[in-house]
């Protein structure tokens, strides 16, 4: 099998794969996905499908901008709404301590120049948020987030890409990755690539690769669990964050109601399976029904895991190598990379065809970990 | 009874095979508990056989009623026993198992070092147009109102389908006094000339005398229509009546009960849910999960028991509640190799003698493809009304597996949790792509496989340490 | 649809009626069944409408598996009518659609979803 005239092999089919593999057939530029499952098979297909400009590491807030204006208008870019609604996305405070820290991050971002997390007062929150608890006091507000479907969305990217001619090979594993001249070497289950360039996208699996070409990451796997329960009534439109204790809430458009928040389940990459861990989920079942007392009565009926890879310091790698020419980085998304995923696919395509991006990149970079030892 | 923090062994399900298993692992030592989601023991084989208000013998016959000898001999074990015990999850915590499980509407953690699953079977799903209607229902849950609350069919009854259980429940029907208007049978015509060579191991089994006696008296005591092709249960919200084809005339009977059958198929929730390995099996044409011959799953501590492991019977099942029991002692080390094998002697005996006619009883009723694999508007995911259409088209959009199309079409995604249409949307897909099976792979089903409310979650305790404590000061 | 076999009542004089009510008619149910043949031996055949359709259905499988059974009891949506047995004094509804599911989880302090704008 030849990479038929590829220029690019995107390691890995998730969101931002299949986003880079979309932007570069917009530049012109050939490119093939190997996935070893199927396009969404892990994060990318069943997060919780936050699109989050709200209680972003400072560094991301440029990107995070940039992708809401394309998720505005998402339907442009794949031909599919990919389920996305702007409810808005709330951060309540409990008490006086996370009121306190909410206004002043308020007025950090301000002086940073950004408006787009509001501090909305009692009356406010409960105005907009009717169903939560009396005991919130108020709450940062980011009104144009909103969140979509992520395995939708995920297929959306992939078919666009498919359609302007990029190639998937799913059920493909990467076995190895070799440098041959000024060409780069991909062998696979399914045979052996050649390209001019190498994109890593392969989520919790990326420090391999990293490993591959001598700069090792300090990459954790986890498992970030969710609860779902049947159909309710609407009863709420944003999407709600705690600020205290972690909570992510949301009602879907047909009714049911999504728990997340980033309690951990445990994680086996090797057989790429998750475990719920239940005593945590009891926790996130306490805070809810704390917050929204409609929930006591609901019923969950079914709780699960995405894989995906966290940094250290909960930002991601974004970039060239540092130590391998013609290859890029976008892995490590720690939990938050849904909303970026049309943003970062452009910026990858922009380095690969320009050699910089528009955007400021620099904090994402992978050299922040030189001289990280592998395990 | 109020469960321990800790067991041995937890056996899930209180029919032939956790019955066996329940009161083996007792005998031996072993602390036991057997948890069952009905009020009663007996699982659906033996439905309410301590408290059914039938008691004219007769009418639920001397198979149902052996059930007494199995339960007695569970309750003389002092195996402890939690009725109305709802298991939702089974994960590994360290060399153990924390299972999760509800009762009484409270939700707890309990662990056991050796799980046995004897969750028995369902009604193999029959997606016809109407099914959804009410007035349509399994025929096995007929059988159930039978058994538990003595209600019979009272209107215009039409059974549908095939396989041995539904001329069994047609006799019972007709020995309570009901009548039954009318018997579709499904069964592909020449199917019987295609299995011939699997007759002589049946007219040699335990089931050949009843099989031929249930279906002499059936013909005796209602309309019998062989070879039926298509069956679609008609009316607008609710039954009025069957429309069915047979050689090619295509006829409209009035009912108000249409019950459907059409045979049985593990229940794999759970141990699809734990990670078990499963397989295709195309004589039954079901995921199966793939076991030894002593029950013991691909994850070492889940062990299979009865109709779970695959379709083999209430006697076959007893025999291997038996064998998984006398697995899971010797896996904790109390007892040996030796003294297992010759423990299992007997039940492998019994084993033999009820598995014996079972390919040919597969061979003659596995259902005709047309009542596997519906077209058009028919509803394959009863909860989220999907109907067959819907997923071919979506397989047309290049959706490969039923994974991906819970994505696109939520089915299997209701509170069933794909049990009432896994099987379908498989061989759907399968049909569709021009591909195996097995290829297509099931749902991946997620815990709770029970639904439980928020609130029971949320007073599950904060952490196990307090309850650790407890048990390390007793041991 | 269904009937109660004529002689049970000689066989089990034990067998007390339970003062039931369904959709607010009062009801003699018979203590032993589940909420599910009770619906039967009340003489209905539908239990719910669906949240995604509206469409009628009534209980399927009586063994736990299909969830086609919900109801409302005591004012708590979704519960399977045919894995709870029949209790004195049980108000037993017929579930429409997702409606009733917050009604009964419970006023937000003071306030129903549904009371908002």
């Amino acid at each position: 099998m030849s990479a038929a005239g590829a220029d690019v092999v995107i390691i890995g089919g998730g969101l931002h794969g299949c986003s880079a593999a979309l932007h570069l057939a917009r530049a012109g530029v050939r490119a093939l996905v190997v996935e070893k499952n199927y396009v969404g098979r892990h994060a990318s297909g069943v997060n919780a499908g936050g699109v989050r400009t709200l209680a972003r590491n400072e560094a991301e807030i440029p990107l995070a901008l940039a992708a809401l204006e394309l998720w505005h208008h998402i339907g442009e870019l794949v031909d599919d709404d990919c389920g996305f609604e702007s409810f808005g996305q709330i951060r309540v405070a409990e008490n006086a301590a996370d009121a306190a820290a909410l206004q002043q991050r308020e007025a950090r971002l301000q002086a940073l120049g950004y408006s787009h997390e509001r501090w909305i007062a009692a009356d406010e929150l409960f105005l907009r948020v009717p169903a939560l608890s009396r005991h919130c006091v108020g709450g940062l507000i980011a009104l144009r987030d909103g969140a979509a479907l992520p395995y939708r969305t995920t297929a959306a990217f992939r078919r666009k890409a498919e359609n302007l001619g990029q190639i998937f090979l799913e059920g493909t594993r990467v076995l190895g990755i070799r440098r041959e001249g000024n060409s780069w070497v991909v062998d696979t289950s399914a045979g052996t690539l050649s390209c001019r360039v190498l994109v890593n996208c392969a989520g919790a699996w990326a420090d391999a690769i990293c490993a591959a070409l001598g700069e090792p990451v300090p990459l954790e796997a986890i498992g970030p669990m969710m609860l779902v329960t049947l159909r309710m009534p609407r009863f709420l439109e944003p999407v709600v964050l705690g600020t205290g204790r972690p909570l992510s809430f949301k009602q879907t458009a047909e009714g049911t109601v999504l728990i997340g928040g980033g309690r951990l389940s445990r994680v086996d990459r090797g057989l790429e399976t998750t475990e719920l861990d239940f005593r945590e989920l009891a926790a996130s079942a306490r805070t809810v029904r704390e917050l929204f007392p409609v929930m006591r009565g609901a019923v969950i009926h079914r709780g699960w895991a995405g894989i995906e890879a966290r940094m250290p310091d909960e930002i991601p790698v974004i970039g060239p190598s540092s130590t391998a020419p013609d290859v890029f980085h976008a892995f490590g998304f720690s939990a938050h990379g849904f909303e970026l995923g049309p943003i970062v696919g452009r910026i990858t395509a922009e380095l690969i065809t320009t050699g910089a991006s528009a955007l400021p990149i620099a904090p994402f970079s992978i050299r922040r970990f030189a001289g990280h030892a592998p395990d | 009874m109020t469960l321990a923090s800790r067991y041995d062994i937890l056996v899930i399900g209180a029919g032939p095979a956790g019955l066996a298993a329940a009161a083996e692992s007792v005998a031996m030592g072993l602390r036991v508990a057997l948890v069952d989601e009905q009020g009663a023991p007996g699982g659906q084989i033996y439905r309410a056989i301590t408290t059914t208000p039938v008691q004219q013998r007769d009418v639920l016959g001397a198979d149902y009623w052996y059930g007494e000898k199995l339960v007695a001999a569970f309750e003389r074990s002092g195996a402890g026993y939690s009725p109305r015990t709802t298991v939702w999850a089974v994960t590994r915590e360290a060399d153990e198992f924390q299972i999760g499980l509800s009762c009484d509407g409270g939700a707890q953690l309990i662990r056991a070092r050796q799980v046995i699953l004897a969750t028995g079977a369902q009604e193999r799903p029959f997606p016809i147009p109407g099914w959804t209607l009410p007035g349509v229902m399994t025929a096995g849950a007929a059988q159930i109102l039978l058994k538990s609350a003595g209600l019979v069919p009272g209107g215009t009854t039409v059974l549908a389908g095939s396989g041995p259980l539904l001329y069994l429940i047609a006799a019972q029907f007709t020995a309570a006094g009901a009548r039954v208007e009318c018997l579709l049978d499904t069964t592909p015509a020449g199917r019987w000339r295609d299995v011939l060579r699997h007759a002589p191991d049946f007219v040699a089994s335990p089931y050949a005398a009843k099989g031929w006696s249930m279906l002499r008296a059936a013909q005796r005591m209602m309309r019998i229509v062989k070879g039926v092709e298509q069956i679609s249960a008609i009316g607008a919200g609710k039954l009025d009546g069957v429309r069915f084809t047979t050689g090619g005339h295509t006829q409209d009977i009035p009912a108000d009960l249409l019950l459907l059958h059409q045979g049985v198929v593990p229940g794999i929730n759970l141990s699809n849910a734990i990670g078990c390995a499963h397989h295709w099996d195309a004589a039954q044409a079901c995921f199966t999960p793939t076991v030894d011959d002593w029950g013991a799953t691909s994850i070492p501590g889940i062990t299979i028991a009865g109709d779970a492991a695959g379709i083999a019977g209430a006697r076959s099942a007893e025999a291997r509640g038996t064998l998984a029991a006398l697995h899971a002692a010797s896996a904790l080390g109390h007892l040996r190799t030796a003294q297992r094998d010759a423990q299992a002697v007997a039940p492998r005996r019994e084993l033999e003698r009820w598995n014996r006619g079972r390919k040919f009883v597969d061979a003659l009723y596995l259902p005709a493809p047309e009542f596997r694999i519906p077209t058009g508007d028919t509803i394959v995911c009863r909860c989220e009304e999907v109907t067959a259409r819907q997923v071919t088209e979506t397989v047309a959009l290049g959706c490969t597996g039923p994974n991906q199309m819970k994505s696109f079409l939520r089915c299997g995604m209701g509170p069933c949790q794909g049990r009432l249409c896994g099987l379908t949307i498989t061989e759907l897909i399968a049909k569709e792509r021009g591909v195996s099976p097995a290829e297509t792979g099931y749902y991946r089903l997620r815990f709770p496989v029970k639904p439980i409310t928020l609130g029971e979650l949320a007073a599950l305790p904060q952490t196990d340490s307090s309850v650790d404590a407890v048990v390390r000061i007793k041991r | 649809m269904f009937k109660r076999l004529p002689d049970l009542a000689a066989f089990h004089p034990d067998a007390r009626a339970l003062a039931v009510t369904i959709d607010g008619k009062p009801f003699a149910a018979r203590a032993g069944d589940t909420v599910a043949a009770t619906l039967f031996a009340a003489g209905l055949a539908d239990c719910r409408t669906t949240p995604v359709l509206g469409s009628a259905r009534g209980p399927f499988c009586m063994m736990g598996v299909c969830f086609d059974c919900l109801v409302v009891i005591d004012g708590q949506p979704n519960q399977q009518g045919c894995m709870i047995p029949v209790g004195e004094g049980m108000r037993i509804q017929r579930q429409q659609g997702a409606r009733a599911v917050a009604a009964a989880a419970g006023p937000a302090d003071g306030m129903t979803p549904e009371a908002q704008p």
